[in-house]
């Protein structure tokens, strides 16, 4: 059996992903995921998956190009500048 | 994607993971440089636990004893990822141990006194750090992200070999002696260690980003690194024509590029006994797995 092991670095952090290791079972996935992953205390936790239990989703495809529901869909620079422009000819 | 859309892609810094489509070309050239990489972690430790025994401290034994633990668990992460491209661990095992697959030079010669293995701590390591660094960026991510965790370990394998280099010069001349007579027999292999100065764009390694630097990159930057540590203890290089040109780049004569090619196609001084010792290591651990699949079942 494969399980992908996750690993966390400091309390609060998210797990990331560190590697993979082969083991008959969940008892020697443990002993092993130990050994290779936390036995200089480099981790906090381990999270040990076996590889099938992992549901991948990919392929965001933006097709429709929906810029308005992100910041690179707002530059506001140039529109900043006349606005300010606009308010010290008003001030003066 | 076609095969020189993949190119494109991993020169312009695209990774890869397991599942992705690959050529099948790249695909045999990270199976054959991962597995020689975790054959080298693997031999690499038969060298330093002929000392477990002999070490001359307690302190010292343990460390030794944590390092190879090290070296092996770097191996164990590193079959994993072979075996995710499709090559099984036990298949890269029969290929070691029957002389088919290549391991590093370094690990072919023999450690002759605890000055070799002070040596071999800090300058074989610190060499091989500045290739594992620069796998970090592998295009092949599963690789490169295991490369994080044997980095930082292989950093304390290296302050360890200094600190063993470090006690010795501050000893008896003799003990000076034992780590000057080490550097002079390993400077060879170590130059060797990098591989001949191919230029990186007819590397296929390199093409392919397996590898982020060339051979002479590599060791100009161990050179560069470590030739001033060597120096300032007052320890003689065995090249008289090492020297730092006005324009940053080391000189140095031509390694033994025969050496090399001997040496790394099962001619070593050590080759044979250390496959020999591999072998029969495996064949009397057999049981253990047979027991522990068995109990798994």
């Amino acid at each position: 059996m494969i399980y992908e092991v996750f690993r966390q670095e400091r309390k609060g952090q998210a797990f990331q992903h560190a590697g993979s290791i082969g083991a008959p079972n969940l008892e020697f996935a443990e002993l092993y995921a130990r050994e290779q992953y936390g036995r200089r205390q480099e981790s906090t936790a381990l999270w040990l998956v076996p590889r099938e239990a992992i549901d991948e989703v990919g392929d965001f495809v933006d097709e429709l190009g929906r810029t308005y529901h992100r910041v690179d869909g707002y530059s506001l620079k140039a529109k900043l500048k006349e606005a300010r422009e606009r308010a010290t000819a008003r001030a003066g | 994607m076609t095969e020189q859309e993949f190119l494109e892609y991993v020169q312009g810094g695209g990774q890869v993971e397991t599942g992705d489509w690959m050529p099948d070309d790249y695909r045999a050239k990270l199976i054959k440089f991962i597995e020689m990489h975790g054959n080298s972690e693997l031999m690499g430790v038969l060298p330093e636990r002929e000392w477990i025994l002999r070490a001359p401290t307690l302190q010292r034994k343990l460390a030794l004893t944590a390092k190879v633990q090290d070296e092996v668990g770097h191996a164990q992460l590193i079959y994993r990822v072979v075996e995710d491209l499709g090559k099984p661990r036990e298949a890269c095992l029969d290929d070691l141990v029957s002389g088919r697959a290549k391991f590093h030079n370094v690990f072919h010669y023999p450690t002759k006194t605890w000055g070799d293995v002070g040596v071999i701590a800090w300058l074989v390591d610190a060499a091989a750090i500045i290739s594992q660094k620069a796998l970090l960026k592998c295009s092949y991510a599963p690789y490169a992200r295991i490369m994080k965790k044997i980095c930082w370990e292989e950093s304390f394998h290296i302050l360890h070999g200094r600190d063993v280099v470090l006690t010795l010069m501050n000893g008896t001349d003799e003990q000076r002696e034992l780590v000057q007579e080490a550097l002079t027999r390993w400077w060879g292999p170590l130059m060797q260690f990098h591989g001949n100065p191919i230029p990186r764009e007819e590397d296929p390694m390199y093409l392919w980003r397996i590898k982020s630097q060339g051979n002479e990159e590599a060791r100009q930057g161990f050179l560069d690194g470590y030739v001033p540590q060597i120096w300032e203890l007052g320890l003689e290089v065995p090249d008289p024509a090492l020297r730092k040109r006005e324009d940053a780049v080391w000189e140095y004569t031509e390694p033994d590029w025969d050496e090399l090619r001997h040496v790394v196609t099962g001619h070593g001084p050590r080759t044979a006994d250390r496959l020999d010792l591999r072998r029969s290591a495996r064949e009397h651990s057999a049981w253990v797995r047979q027991v522990v699949l068995a109990e798994a079942a």
